[in-house]
């Protein structure tokens, strides 16, 4: 029994979750547009829909919430209270009520503690007439609570789903001629209120029997409709489909070689069809995984307005191509990327009204979202008619922070200086919200993207706005890609990040290779080209090549990792062919070198290389941008990982802090540091932040003396959010971001530290960032 | 009594609880990987899933397989949460049923990596079998 009520449970998750997602889209369509009747169907709709539920189940703290807000909504179909701009938010605040009561259903399988109750009230007292600003209103329905208790089990009839139209299905008939219709629509237009089927009938233009039989087929399109077009799949299912599928590709590969050494004319022929019916299959199942984007853009009119809100801006959200369709695997991992560019631009893009104005703009800025798929890849765009980014801006930013040198600085072209933004550490804004900052930015952003093949790109002019290209591959699970010989080994090169194949014939070829102080490269259309050979790099055999007996070629693949182009000298170049990509297993995950692997159509398994990995090891990149280069690899996959911010406290000492639990990281310039009491604080974009020196909380077991910041050092600043309140925290320095898990390997030995772990090789303590913020502050009662 | 599958590596007679054994295959060849522990030998393709092999000799410091040796090596495929792992080893024995009575734990002159992967050794008539952590061995990387 208690199983059937989980599957019930999950099944209301799932349903009220995309509910939920609807209903935010149509809250924001009816503050545009109060008036659209068939949006507060459509929420009343849900909320029905969401209260019903609940109720039955026995969520009851859900079912009132949703009960209250649905009744707001019946009045306002009725009409019998005004709409009213504040309605809106209160609503929004309701459907986040019921998200946070479901996340918690998901998590804890019960109901969210919070407190709903002034919202409530707040939604009642629109009810109630009690809020409403327009004077002339007058209340038609008593101002009684009692009549609207928020439990009450008053049940509306739901209103119908839009099905087919009579007329329409009986011209499909063939009962009816399409012209016969029209004049009968006509005739309703022009004031017969009575229905099409009984004007059709009485007009003799259909038969009764007919018109029955149309009739039930509306009926029973209008059940297909909801329930039978459609089914849920668990997606463990379709994924294990897909892995499956990919078996089945690999194993046709392998049968595909036989053809070529067998001459049985039957034989060719049915493996030709299993190819063939392969294919299909594949791209079959393959679109099972696929969803529209628009899954991810239709939360952003929420995020857009939120944010706009807050900071006092005025926003308009643009969507072309939403029906551009993804791998969900994909649309998962581009969601927070996403939303982080969503976030910059219009926080660090769009400027506030009055500023537009006087730079001669509309009044509120346009945000514009586009999906199209182009070239097997798929593209967004994400554009602003902001401020856009001034490159001199950001260089000296960039060298404020010693991020890059002045020698590289001062040979950097604009787009190179633009690209700086991706640098770890990297901020721009004058001004800190808590909405686009998490202060550690547009590097993640990055990391994520490439992390699934894809590339980001930003252009932009100053005053004219930003442009955020991103490119992304269709699907991750097969992928086409370049295989190479080394060693007598083969390598899977991803073809995303293939430019062009070299290929230098004889002894005079390989002259054409030159060295600068050891390191080779190569003239490639009077560029230089940094070299790197795969086996060196691999096997580190030194710069030999072996290529194959009778061939004295050498190879060269033009890769480019980041926007930097390089060679990789390998034995030999095979051929391209679709790879399904597999995971490697914990035990040489961590070689950066590596992607996957994947299943030849030999059966031997190939190391699928990863070029970003590989070009970071042959040090591709500069010294100058090296810090963006090394930056740190994100993994998509949840192993219970997490990023950790790894920072010094005194004697040299190493502590952890979850990234999650930091909103940004600031130096900060000793002088500017007050005291207010024992409270250290420090004026913070308008605001006082409350500073904490952890080693001060944390029991002393120092023994060398602490050293005071030198003259012109600034302080680095941790910034955590508790309940809301940014509070600063004083550490020696910040060391990395690593990814690693935070369970404890030792138990805390001091006040304020939850364990140990050993983490780039040191023992390093994990905070209880709650208690020591708790401790620092109470120091100033 | 618990059950053992062992098999020969070098002179060496070893065993492992025979509930973490999948299955034993046939060697297949390894394709290696670079950069990684210098005990992993390779990865090989059992049945589409991609497995990483374990040389055993050379986690034991055992003297290097011979070339002939090498070619007629068999995996014995154990698994636990995270997935399969197969150990490279020359030759299988029978699955042996063992009195716990007859165990005894290393003695403390043992040294070397090999005191890290052995738990213990059951003491047969002619011979000692040493028994593999096969826990252990899952953490190796």
């Amino acid at each position: 029994m208690s199983n059937e009520m989980d599957d019930i449970i999950k099944e209301f998750l799932v349903e009220s979750q995309e509910n939920l997602d609807k209903l935010d889209r149509d809250l924001l369509v009816l503050e545009r547009d109060p008036g659209n009747g068939k949006c507060i169907d459509r929420i009343f709709r849900a909320l029905h829909t969401i209260k019903g539920t609940c109720g039955f189940l026995g969520f009851h703290r859900l079912e009132q919430i949703a009960h209250t807000g649905e009744n707001l909504l019946q009045r306002l179909r009725e009409k019998s209270i005004p709409w009213q701009t504040e309605m809106g938010s209160a609503l929004l605040k309701t459907v986040d009520a019921i998200r946070l009561h479901l996340e918690s259903l998901e998590q804890t399988g019960n109901e969210s503690e919070a407190d709903h109750g002034p919202l409530i009230d707040l939604l009642m007292d629109f009810l109630n007439g009690s809020l409403h600003s327009s004077l002339n209103f007058e209340s038609n329905f008593p101002a009684d609570e009692s009549t609207f208790h928020p439990v009450s089990k008053h049940e509306e009839p739901e209103p119908e789903a839009p099905a087919p139209r009579l007329g329409e299905i009986l011209v499909d008939q063939g009962d009816l001629a399409r012209k016969e219709l029209d004049e009968a629509l006509a005739a309703q237009r022009k004031g017969d209120t009575r229905p099409i089927g009984e004007i059709l009938v009485a007009q003799e233009q259909v038969t009764p029997e007919a018109l029955q039989q149309g009739l039930e087929t509306q009926a029973k399109a209008r059940k297909a409709d909801a329930s039978e077009s459609s089914i849920r799949v668990d997606v463990s299912l379709l994924e294990r489909l897909m892995n499956q599928v990919g078996e089945l590709v690999l194993a046709r590969n392998q049968i595909l070689q036989f053809t070529a050494r067998i001459q049985d004319q039957d034989f060719l022929g049915a493996a030709q069809r299993l190819s063939l019916i392969t294919t299909e299959l594949q791209e079959g199942v393959m679109k099972t995984r696929m969803q529209p984007i628009g899954m991810v853009f239709g939360r952003f009119p929420r995020v857009v307005r939120d944010v706009a809100t807050q900071l006092g801006k005025q926003v308009n959200i643009e969507v072309e191509g939403a029906d551009t369709e993804l791998d969900r695997s994909i649309l998962e991992a581009i969601k927070d990327p996403l939303t982080h560019i969503v976030r910059n631009s219009i926080d660090h893009g769009i400027e506030m009204p009055a500023d537009r104005e006087a730079a001669g703009k509309s009044f509120s800025g346009t945000l514009r979202l586009r999906a199209f798929h182009e070239g097997g890849q798929v593209n967004i765009e994400i554009s602003d008619d902001g401020r856009g980014i001034d490159p001199e801006k950001i260089k000296k930013k960039a060298l404020e922070k010693g991020l890059i040198s002045p020698q590289a600085a001062a040979k950097m072209s604009d787009k190179e200086m633009i690209h700086l933004i991706f640098l770890p550490g990297f901020s721009t804004a004058e001004t800190v919200t808590n909405i686009s900052g998490r202060g550690v930015g547009m590097d993640v952003v990055r990391t994520n993207i490439e992390r699934i093949g894809g590339t980001v790109d930003l252009s932009g002019a100053p005053g004219k706005g930003t442009i955020t290209r991103i490119k992304i591959p269709l699907t991750l699970a097969i992928i086409p890609a370049l295989i190479v010989g080394c060693h007598e080994q083969r390598y899977a090169i991803p073809q995303v990040s293939l430019v062009e194949l070299l290929r230098l014939e004889g002894e005079e070829g390989r002259s054409r290779i030159e060295h600068i102080h050891g390191t080779p490269v190569y003239r490639l259309r009077g560029e230089l080209l940094p070299l790197t050979f795969l086996g060196n790099e691999l096997w580190k055999t030194g710069e030999e090549i072996r290529p194959p007996e009778g061939d004295d070629s050498l190879s060269i693949v033009v890769l480019t990792a980041d926007g930097h182009p390089f060679g990789l000298v390998v034995d030999e170049v095979r051929d391209t062919v679709e790879i399904v990509v597999k995971p490697l297993s914990k035990h040489i995950k961590n070689i950066p070198v590596f992607a996957g692997a994947t299943i030849l159509g030999d059966g031997k398994v190939s190391l699928i290389l990863d070029v970003m990995g590989l070009a970071q090891r042959a040090h591709i990149f500069s010294s100058a941008v090296g810090g963006a280069a090394s930056g740190h690899k994100e993994e998509l996959v949840d192993d219970g990982t997490e990023e950790i911010l790894l920072c010094r406290g005194p004697d040299d000492s190493r502590w952890a802090i979850p990234l999650s639990s930091v909103s940004r990281l600031e130096e900060i310039d000793p002088a500017t540091i007050e005291h207010t009491g024992a409270l250290c604080v420090v004026q913070y974009r308008e605001t006082l932040l409350p500073l904490v020196r952890i080693s001060d909380i944390l029991p002393e077991r120092r023994i060398v003396p602490r050293t005071a910041l030198q003259p012109g050092e600034k302080q680095p600043v941790v910034v955590h959010e508790t309940s809301g309140q940014p509070v600063g925290l004083m550490v020696d320095a910040i060391v990395d971001i690593v990814r690693d898990t935070l369970v404890a390997q030792r138990p805390g030995s001091r006040y304020g530290v939850t364990g140990c772990r050993v983490l780039q090789e040191r023992v390093t303590e994990i905070l209880d960032l709650e208690t020591i913020v708790r401790a620092g502050l109470e120091a100033d009662r | 009594m618990s059950q053992f599958c062992t098999f020969t590596l070098s002179s060496f007679l070893f065993g492992i609880a025979v509930e973490s054994v999948q299955e034993i295959l046939p060697g297949c060849g390894t394709t290696p990987v670079p950069l990684c522990h210098e005990a992993i030998a390779g990865l090989i393709n059992l049945r589409g899933q991609i497995v990483p092999a374990v040389n055993l000799r050379c986690l034991l410091e055992l003297p290097p397989a011979s070339q002939e040796q090498a070619s007629d090596s068999l995996n014995v495929v154990l698994r636990n949460d995270d997935g399969p792992l197969a150990l490279l080893v020359d030759e299988i024995g029978d699955v042996m049923e063992m009195d716990p009575k007859d165990f005894e734990i290393p003695p403390a002159t043992l040294q070397g990596s090999a005191r890290n992967w052995i738990t213990g050794t059951f003491k047969l008539e002619h011979q000692l079998l040493l028994v593999l952590d096969h826990e252990r061995l899952f953490l190796l990387g």
